[in-house]
């Protein structure tokens, strides 16, 4: 429709003059952007750089004398499994949280109680640590008992009991409140967009509260959940000095989570024994570290990819 | 559902008479069928070994339990399924404060046996056993963490700048999702990757405050980019049009309109990017380790930081344990004091330099 | 000071969209010159061609001349920045910098650009720009507060006297009445008339009453349909216009019958 009586091809841009002021300031702002490329790609490069010595090297060579991958494998075992028992448990908890925050809290205190979650966030995960190892796994030591006498049939509880309580479930359950936050963050905020009119017109059916969230809520807010239970995970599978902390791990790999042999997760594992690591030592911890991030990465894209698709759809309509 | 809503009336409690009297609980009996069943609890508890947990656990259960059994038995099923959601939600709210709460009663009891002038004041140099402090951590805490910041807030202002008003096609898209991406990189590699860059520049022992900040940008930059991004486009457009007209150029525009109006937004961001870093352990514990003394030049030699210490306080102690466990509870106090100081600090900045609007 | 706008041949695209086509026209200066049309006929566009505003969104470009005092506003040499300094521009929703006083916001096209001045001349500077806007007297005894604290009607008379403040030789007005109350619409139509001894003035208007009341020359413009580009239909003094139009469609417009 252009073509009316206009040439056919468009009119070639035109010549901008610009002043050097706004050429160094935009080129300023650009360089900045193009640096964030280039520091993510160099993390990735440098730490590819840094495990080659470990990947090319024999497998005598390698901490533990049986290669690389044996060596990983029960870190990647212990990372997956703290990190999914933190998902179960923190995921329909951080639901339940944002439900009461955004429909069941009275108004006045609701955006305090949403603040107060968020502090959840702000503590250090070292603090974390610190408050697993001091009252979280000593409360926890009664369970194991009694896991273990009733629930051994399951894989998990096939103890022997710690006596510690140093174990992946009090790991699994630390995560889970260091992740709540996060979950419950976005959950709050995907519970809060669901169209009133929707939720107008199931009350004025004569729904009850339950029966709205039921039929406006949910079925509007489930992206946002998964989104964000994959960010918790994300944020789980690099979690670092609370488990160094808490967890007594080193064994091998293992689904067992109330024994005292536990396997490590790659990030504690490299937390505490990257101080005294030399050689080829180091680059082992590298390379795993490299494995972490591809992990996290996947994971992050995955869940990024899931939001991004929700928020295409929510914008067309 | 929608079957269920429909064919409620016919399901609720025949009535005689063409008016139909719903069945109600009195306001309050809700809470206290509740209030009961934490009282069962309770008793339960205490017949098998009282303890405040098992308390909690079975009175929330009999609770829950008492209030939808009784709900069904006089409203109905619709009714006592909303009050069983509502009683589970408001336990999972429950549940979420008993870590925050314990964890905060934990530190500050514990903490407090050593939060005085020497913690403050002394550093753990040629400290063996009791006394001593976190003088030496708390200043490097503070030097790297501002370091890291110096390097964060241009490098993180100057992207949402760009992805804001100067960003087109690809590259602006491109950046968004690597900042995505980038923000979550685990702490721990982030520190891995300070580790080899300065390890392939300056060799195998050297050791920096310089390299925690770096990698302490990694983590800051991301969340730095985002929440000034979110801020910038909030400034109305119009004000920049009011600019140009005025024959004011683009980076002008920017600098003292856009940037000004947006001002309390970006110091919130940037205050809440620091509260998030200054709690980082893992990445500085494997790049500027820990020293006993105080080291002011971040260029040069290990730093001790508030977090490492704690760290190895706790997990090392030294002789007279008791003072290695005090230590590292105060440092946490103190860590998480500084947490929330900075918390505060943004929710101030936004209320106080927000735009005035004088009406 | 006021200058005449000759406009030839101009196309305005968005990306590969045609919006404005063809458009060939005299402003003259001391003068007001009204654009009506119905909506997305281009009227705005055009108008934001005239000081090269519509250059701001990404993608937008004209082919065609517009030359100010034999000066081509588009020539490859010239500085955007600079014809925004001739040519002024007021919109459709006042919009005062939040984060400035009144007094500032009088000036800001100056400090903005971080011009040194004497204190005594922005003073007076400010007095003289207020009291051109008709603003003076209502604001002289609070000009540190801030502008936002106005009314509707005194902020755009505001925004009006920051554009008059950098001398410029038009002044473009994108519907700046739409958005307020009737007194404040007549206060503005009679600053109008005063600075029309100044100025050159530009105004893009859906009232057609307005169009009528004030200004010497208007121009209607219209559109075949919806994808299709705008064109200035007519051209001529605004008594004709109103009364005897050239063109079937400016009458139809006029009296009610389209749009």
């Amino acid at each position: 429709m252009t073509a009316t009586k206009a040439p056919t091809e468009p009119p070639s841009q035109q010549r901008v003059v610009r002043r050097p002021g706004d050429r160094i300031f935009a080129g300023a702002a650009k360089g900045s952007g193009i640096f964030i490329l280039l520091v993510l790609a160099g993390v990735a490069a440098f730490l590819i750089s840094e495990a080659i010595p470990a990947l090319t090297a024999s497998s005598e060579e390698i901490p533990g004398g049986e290669g690389l991958a044996s060596y990983i494998w029960p870190l990647i075992v212990g990372t997956l499994l703290g990190a999914l028992l933190a998902l179960v448990v923190a995921t329909p908890l951080a639901v339940g949280i944002a439900l009461y925050i955004t429909y069941y809290a009275p108004r006045r205190i609701a955006a305090t109680m949403g603040y107060v979650i968020d502090l959840l966030a702000a503590i250090p995960s070292v603090v974390y640590g610190f408050w697993g190892l001091a009252v979280l796994a000593p409360q926890l030591v009664p369970f194991h008992v009694w896991a273990a006498d009733n629930l051994s049939w399951i894989p998990l509880f096939d103890g022997p009991a710690s006596t510690s309580g140093r174990t992946m479930l009090t790991v699994g359950l630390v995560l889970a409140v260091m992740i709540l936050p996060i979950i419950s963050a976005i959950a709050r905020e995907v519970f809060s967009q669901a169209p009133a009119l929707h939720r107008e017109a199931a009350l004025a059916l004569g729904a009850t509260r339950w029966e709205m969230i039921k039929m406006a809520v949910l079925p509007y807010g489930k992206s946002g959940v998964i989104a964000g239970a994959m960010l918790g995970l994300g944020r789980a599978l690099g979690e670092t000095m609370a488990v160094a902390i808490v967890l007594s791990g080193g064994a091998g790999a293992t689904i067992n989570l109330i024994s005292n042999s536990n396997p490590s997760t790659i990030a504690s594992n490299i937390a505490l024994r990257f101080p005294e690591a030399t050689g080829l030592g180091v680059n082992t911890l590298i390379a795993s570290g490299l494995v972490l991030f591809l992990i996290t990465l996947a994971v992050n894209m995955l869940a990024r990819w899931v939001v991004n698709r929700r928020a295409d759809f929510s914008g067309a309509n | 559902m929608s079957t269920d809503t429909q064919s409620a009336p016919q399901l609720s409690e025949p009535q005689p008479g063409p008016v139909r009297v719903q069945r109600k609980l009195p306001r309050f009996a809700p809470l206290g069928l509740f209030v009961l069943g934490i009282a069962l609890g309770a008793a339960l508890s205490a017949a098998t070994g009282f303890s405040v947990t098992s308390t909690v656990i079975y009175g929330v259960i009999l609770g829950t339990l008492l209030v939808y059994v009784v709900t069904r038995a006089v409203e109905g099923r619709r009714k006592a399924t909303d009050r069983l959601v509502t009683c589970l939600v408001t336990t999972a709210f429950g549940i979420a404060m008993i870590p925050l709460v314990s964890l905060v009663y934990t530190v500050l009891d514990k903490g407090l046996a050593r939060f005085d002038g020497d913690f403050f004041g002394m550093s753990m140099f040629r400290v063996v056993g009791e006394g001593g402090g976190a003088y030496h951590a708390i200043i490097g805490t503070l030097i790297i963490t501002l370091v890291a910041t110096a390097i964060s807030v241009p490098i993180g202002l100057f992207t949402a700048i760009y992805l804001v008003e100067y960003g087109t096609g690809r590259l602006k898209k491109a950046i968004t999702f690597f900042v995505d991406v980038m923000t979550g990189i685990p702490s721990i590699v982030a520190g891995l990757f300070a580790f080899a860059l300065f390890t392939l520049l300056f060799g195998n022992s050297f050791r920096a405050g310089i390299m925690g900040a770096v990698a302490l940008s990694v983590l800051m930059i991301p969340v730095v980019v985002r929440s000034c991004e979110e801020v910038l486009k909030l400034v109305p457009n119009e004000l920049r049009e009011a600019s140009f007209a005025l024959g004011v150029p683009k980076w002008r525009t920017v600098v003292r309109v856009v940037l000004p109006t947006a001002i309390a937004g970006l110091g919130t961001g940037i205050t809440l990017s620091v509260a998030r870093v200054v709690g980082e352990t893992a990445p500085l514990l494997i790049t500027v380790g820990l020293i006993t003394g105080t080291n002011l030049n971040p260029f040069d030699g290990r730093m001790a930081t508030l977090p490492v210490f704690a760290f190895y306080q706790l997990t090392q102690p030294g002789t007279a344990t008791q003072a290695f466990i005090d230590r590292a509870w105060t440092a946490a106090l103190v860590l998480i004091i500084f947490v929330m100081a900075l918390n505060i600090l943004a929710r101030l900045i936004s209320r106080f330099f927000a735009p005035k609007t004088g009406r | 000071m006021a200058k005449r706008i000759e406009v030839s041949d101009l196309n305005i695209y968005y990306g590969n969209f045609l919006a404005v086509e063809g458009v060939n026209v005299s402003i003259e200066p001391r003068s007001i010159t009204a654009l009506i049309g119905p909506s997305g006929c281009g009227k705005s566009t055009f108008l934001r061609s005239l000081n090269r505003m519509h250059e701001v969104l990404p993608g937008a470009r004209v082919e065609g001349k517009v030359v100010m005092d034999g000066q081509d506003l588009y020539g490859g040499d010239v500085d955007p920045v600079d014809v925004r300094r001739q040519i002024g521009m007021v919109f459709q929703r006042p919009n005062p910098f939040p984060t400035m006083s009144i007094y500032d916001n009088v000036i800001a096209g100056n400090r903005l650009n971080s011009k040194r001045m004497k204190k005594s001349d922005t003073d007076e500077l400010v007095e003289k720009s207020l009291r051109g806007a008709n603003l003076w007297n209502e604001v002289k005894d609070r000009l540190d507060r801030p502008g936002s604290s106005l009314s509707g009607g005194q902020q755009q008379r505001l925004c009006i006297a920051r554009a008059i403040a950098v001398e410029p030789d038009v002044l473009l007005m994108d519907e700046p009445c739409s958005a307020l109350d009737p007194i404040s619409t007549l206060a503005i139509e009679d600053l109008m008339a005063e600075l029309k001894e100044r100025f050159t003035i530009v105004i893009v208007t859906h009232n057609m009453q307005q169009a009528a009341r004030v200004s010497e020359q208007t121009g209607f413009f219209n559109l075949n349909g919806v994808g299709q580009p705008g064109r200035l239909i007519e051209f001529n003094p605004t008594e004709k216009i109103f009364s005897n139009p050239d063109q079937k469609a400016t009458e139809d417009y006029i009296s009610g019958r389209f749009g």
